[in-house]
């Protein structure tokens, strides 16, 4: 695990999920914040626009991607495989879900996650009084 | 700003189920990360299969300019290279560096020789595939048995 990880901050409290047994990946992502948003990359190849499903849900966004690809002829050699696409994260409260934006490209998949406005962070003027 | 980074991932407990079955018959699939800082493994992950007259491999290139990718071919071997630029150009906190990018090259070898003048590749979704012909003198040959 990368030492800008997380992980150290994961809570204990982690809701336990029920999911069929089923194969699946686990996509590698980058999460970066900044003062106006989250910006989530995530790499699918493999996956396209149709199987792609994000959804926010009760504050969790899961990534899902269905792959409808296949190799042609007996496999020789093997270093991947291919199954659907499956990841989920608890968005923190201050992300607009409203406003989450998604775009694919060349198999990698950029989320936008924006702060709401009032979770940005405010210059106030100071107003001198004479 | 980083007060707030309880960007919790559910899939924790599944993840420390996998590393508890590995080994006993409930493994994952195979990954298909890429130029992952933190693997050992050579990039781009390939998949190779076969038929009687091609050979056909499979790369995982995503994110990878198209034009940036150069293939070369000499007898029994194709070598893959190019660059990722780093995906995350953005600045602030990173909470998670799970992509990998950079110069990248590899040189597989082909179970036969091929011809170089019928191969096709095609880049679609971040996934590079080449499909190549076996060389007219490998491929098996019927000879016909004459009664004498």
């Amino acid at each position: 695990m990368a030492a800008n990880s997380l992980t150290h901050d994961i809570t204990q409290s982690n809701k336990e999920e029920t999911r069929a047994p089923e194969r699946f990946l686990r996509p590698a992502v980058s999460i970066v914040e900044d003062e106006s948003g989250l910006l989530l990359t995530a790499d699918l190849p493999g996956a396209n626009k149709d199987g792609l499903d994000i959804n926010v849900d009760k504050g969790i966004l899961t990534i899902k991607a269905e792959v409808s690809r296949q190799q042609p002829g007996r496999p020789i050699y093997s270093e991947f495989e291919w199954a659907p696409y499956f990841r989920q994260f608890q968005m923190p409260d201050v992300i607009d879900q409203s406003k989450v934006r998604a775009e694919l490209n060349n198999g990698v998949l950029t989320l936008h996650l924006p702060k709401a406005e009032a979770a940005k962070p405010r210059k106030i003027e100071v107003q001198v009084v004479s | 700003m980083a007060s707030w980074g309880f960007f919790n991932e559910l899939d924790n407990l599944r993840r420390e189920m996998d590393e508890a079955f590995r080994g006993v018959g409930m493994v994952r699939p195979l990954a298909t990360t890429f130029l992952s800082p933190s693997s050992g493994r050579r990039f781009p992950l390939v998949n190779i299969s076969e038929d009687e007259g091609e050979i056909c491999l499979d790369a995982l290139v995503p994110g990878v300019d198209p034009k940036e990718l150069q293939l070369s071919l000499l007898r029994e071997t194709i070598s893959i290279a190019g660059a990722r630029k780093s995906p995350v150009d953005a600045k602030g906190v990173v909470h998670r560096s799970e992509l990998g990018s950079g110069r990248f090259s590899r040189t597989i070898d082909l179970p036969t020789e091929i011809d170089p003048d019928r191969t096709t590749a095609e880049y679609r979704d971040g996934v590079l595939r080449i499909t190549m012909h076996k060389a007219e003198h490998v491929m098996p040959r019927r000879i016909d048995v004459k009664v004498a």
